[in-house]
C-alpha cells in the first residue's frame, strides 16, 4: 500500500481513538497512528516475524488468522477497525467485513480496484488475468484470491447493510480528477470508510 | 574466575535465605508457625526500586533460574536462556528475583525440611500449598527485599499460571505479566496425568506413607515413574521422532538376535526418571501436582475468566508453543481472549516448534526474539 493511501487512512482516524489494525504487518502504520494520532492500537497478524517486529515498536499484537472469524474481539471494543489491502487475500471477505463493523464503530477498508481500465484491457484484449506493477503475481500463485472492483464492493456493502461514510480513490498519480469522476475505471485502489447501517 | 563463564551469563550465583517468623496461613487453613524461602537475585535493584522482575518456576523448577553455582558447574539455571546481561531479561538494567516456592524441595520450607516443633522432617505432614499461597508468600519476600511493585512477573507452565495469579490477586503490584505455555486451569486430562504420577509414588513400597525420610527409605522407583510420565507429556511426538526415532541403544534388529532390546527413547526416559528420583522430593512432587490440579484462575469469580482478569492492571505477554499438548495453544488463547474481552493490553504469539511444552525452556529464534523485544517495555526506560 503506498503512502498516499495511508495518508488518507491517517486522516480518517480520529485522534486518541482505539484502533484495531487487521493485517498490521510489521506495525509501521500502527506505530505511526500511535505517534501522530495518539491512538491506542492493537495489531493482528498471522506472521511470527511481523509479530516480533511490531512488538519491537512497542505495539500490542495478536497472532491470529483473520479468516478464523476474529471471535476474540468483542463487539464495539474499537473506534476504528482497519483492513489495508488485505481484503482480496481473505477466504470470506464478506464475513470479515460484517465482523469488522460489529467490532468497531467504524471500519476503514482499502483494496486494489480490479475494475481499473488496465485490468479490463488486459482481460478484454489479451484474454488473460491482469498482471501489472501493482499486481505482479500470476493467478495460480498469489495470496490475492478475491479481487473485486469499486462497484462490487459498494454492492456488497448494500447487501451487508453497511453504510459508506466516505470513499477515496487513488489513481496512478494520487487522488486525480479522473479517479473521482469514474472511480471504477480510473482508480487503481480505493479506500472506504464504512459502518453498520442504523436499524 | 568469572572469565570462564559465557559473556552473557550472570556468572557465579549464590542462593540466599529469607526467614519469616510470623505464622503463614495457607488457603486450606493450615498454619506454618515460621518458614524460610530460598531465592536468588541477579542484577542490581535500582534506587527507585522500579526495575524488579519476579520469575516464577514450573513444577520441578527451583530458585536457580540463571548462572552457575560453582566454577565447575556445567549446568546453568533453568532459564539461563532468557536471563543475563544482554539477554531478554537483561540483568544490566533489571533486578531479577527467583524464589523456590513454599513446599518445594530446594531449600524453602517444605516436606524435606525439619518441622521446628518436632525437629523431624515434615514429610507427609507439610501443608498443601496452592498457587495463591505462593503468590502471598512471594509478596512477603518482596517486602523483605524492599520491593513494593514488580516491573514484571513472569514464568512458564505452572510459573506462568502463578504470574497470572499475581496479576489478579495484587493488581497494583504487577506492571507487566508474562505467561508462557500456561493455562487458566487444569483440564480433566491434565489432572489425570498428575494422578498417574501421584499413584506411581504412593504405590511405591518405599513411600512409607510419606515419612520415608524418617524411615530411611526413598520411593525412587515411584518418583522415577512419575517423572517418566510427566516428561513424556512435555515433549511432542514429532520432536521425539526427530530425536530418538526407532533407534536402538542396545540389541539389534538382525534376524536371530535375541538380546535385550533398549530403544533410545527408553534409555532416555529411564535416565530422566532415575536422575530426577535422586534429586526431587517425592512429597513435593505430590504437593506440586496437587497445587496444579487445584489451580483455577476463575474460581473466585464464578468461573468467569474475564471477571477475574478484569481486576489486573498489567500489560500481558501470552505465548504458546505449537506442539505443546500438555497446555496446548488453545489454553493460552482462552487467556488471551479473556484479556481482550476485559480490555487489557495483551500481545499473543504461538511459537512454531517441535519442542512441545518444554518450548519455553529451549532455544528458538522466534521465541527468543519475541521475548527480548517485548521485554524492552519492562522497567524504567
Amino acid at each position: 500500500m503506498n503512502r498516499l493511501d495511508l495518508n488518507t487512512v491517517l486522516d480518517w482516524v480520529p485522534t486518541g481513538s482505539r484502533v484495531l489494525d487487521l493485517g498490521c504487518g510489521d506495525g509501521d502504520f500502527l506505530a505511526r497512528l500511535r505517534d501522530e494520532r495518539n491512538v491506542v492500537g492493537v495489531g493482528v497478524d498471522i506472521d511470527p516475524e511481523n509479530i516480533v517486529t511490531a512488538v519491537s515498536k512497542g505495539l500490542d499484537v495478536i497472532q491470529e488468522d483473520i479468516n478464523d472469524g476474529l471471535h476474540c474481539f468483542t463487539t464495539n471494543r474499537f473506534d476504528v477497525v482497519l483492513l489495508a489491502h488485505a481484503l482480496q487475500e481473505l477466504t470470506h471477505p464478506h464475513i470479515a467485513l460484517a465482523r469488522m463493523v460489529d467490532i468497531g464503530e467504524e471500519a476503514i477498508v482499502s483494496f486494489p480496484n480490479f475494475g481499473h481500465w488496465s485490468c479490463r484491457l488486459h482481460l478484454g484484449i489479451k484474454g488473460q488475468m491482469p498482471m501489472s506493477r501493482a499486481m505482479p503475481l500470476r493467478w495460480y500463485d498469489t495470496p490475492n484470491i478475491h479481487f473485486c472492483t469499486v462497484r462490487d464492493f459498494e454492492a456488497l456493502c448494500l447487501t451487508l447493510q453497511i453504510d459508506i461514510i466516505e470513499r477515496a480513490t487513488i489513481s496512478g498519480l494520487g487522488q486525480s480528477a479522473l479517479g473521482s469522476w469514474l472511480p471504477n475505471l480510473f482508480a487503481t485502489s480505493a479506500i472506504f470508510r464504512i459502518r453498520r447501517a442504523n436499524g | 574466575m568469572a572469565e570462564q563463564f559465557p559473556q552473557d551469563s550472570v556468572g557465579l550465583v549464590t542462593a540466599q535465605v529469607a526467614r519469616f517468623d510470623e505464622p503463614f496461613t495457607f488457603e486450606n487453613g493450615a498454619v506454618l508457625p515460621r518458614h524460610e524461602l530460598v531465592y536468588e537475585t541477579y542484577g542490581e535493584l535500582s534506587q527507585a526500586r522500579d526495575n524488579a522482575v519476579l520469575i516464577c518456576h514450573a513444577l520441578s523448577g527451583s530458585h536457580h533460574a540463571a548462572g552457575f553455582h560453582s566454577p565447575e558447574d556445567g549446568r546453568p539455571g533453568w532459564w539461563d536462556l532468557a536471563i543475563g546481561p544482554g539477554k531478554a531479561i537483561d540483568t544490566r538494567r533489571l533486578f531479577v528475583v527467583c524464589s523456590n516456592n513454599l513446599g518445594c524441595c530446594d531449600g524453602s520450607s517444605g516436606p524435606n525440611t525439619s518441622n521446628p516443633d518436632t525437629d523431624m522432617p515434615w514429610g507427609g505432614q507439610f501443608p498443601q500449598p496452592q498457587v495463591k499461597d505462593w503468590v502471598r508468600s512471594q509478596k512477603q519476600l518482596a517486602e523483605h527485599l524492599g520491593i513494593s511493585r514488580w516491573a514484571a512477573v513472569m514464568g512458564g507452565s505452572l510459573g506462568g499460571m502463578q504470574a497470572l495469579q499475581w496479576a489478579i490477586d495484587f493488581p497494583d503490584w504487577v506492571d507487566h505479566c508474562v505467561a508462557l505455555a500456561a493455562a487458566p486451569g487444569l483440564t480433566a486430562q491434565n489432572i489425570a496425568f498428575n494422578e498417574i504420577a501421584r499413584h506411581a509414588i504412593l504405590s511405591d513400597p518405599d513411600w512409607s506413607n510419606g515419612n520415608y525420610l524418617a524411615q530411611g527409605t526413598l520411593p525412587a522407583r515411584g518418583v522415577a515413574l512419575a517423572r517418566m510420565v510427566g516428561h513424556l507429556t512435555y515433549m511432542s511426538a514429532d520432536g521425539m521422532s526427530d530425536r530418538f526415532g526407532r533407534e536402538l541403544r542396545e540389541g539389534s534388529f538382525s534376524p536371530g538376535d535375541n538380546s535385550e532390546w533398549v530403544f533410545q527413547v527408553e534409555s532416555y526416559l529411564r535416565h530422566q526418571g532415575t536422575r530426577f528420583s535422586t534429586q526431587f522430593d517425592a512429597n513435593t512432587y505430590v504437593l506440586m501436582t496437587r497445587a496444579l490440579d487445584l489451580f483455577d484462575l476463575s474460581a473466585g469469580d464464578g468461573g468467569s475468566l474475564v471477571n477475574a482478569l478484569s481486576r489486573s492492571e498489567a500489560d500481558f505477554l501470552i505465548a504458546s508453543f505449537s506442539s505443546d499438548w500438555r497446555f496446548p495453544p488453545q489454553r493460552s488463547i482462552e487467556i488471551r481472549d479473556a484479556l481482550l474481552a476485559a480490555g487489557k493490553r495483551v500481545t499473543y504469539a504461538n511459537i512454531e516448534t517441535d519442542n512441545g511444552h518444554d518450548g519455553f525452556l529451549l532455544p528458538n529464534p522466534t521465541y527468543e526474539a519475541l521475548l527480548k523485544q517485548w521485554m524492552q517495555r519492562v522497567g524504567p526506560l
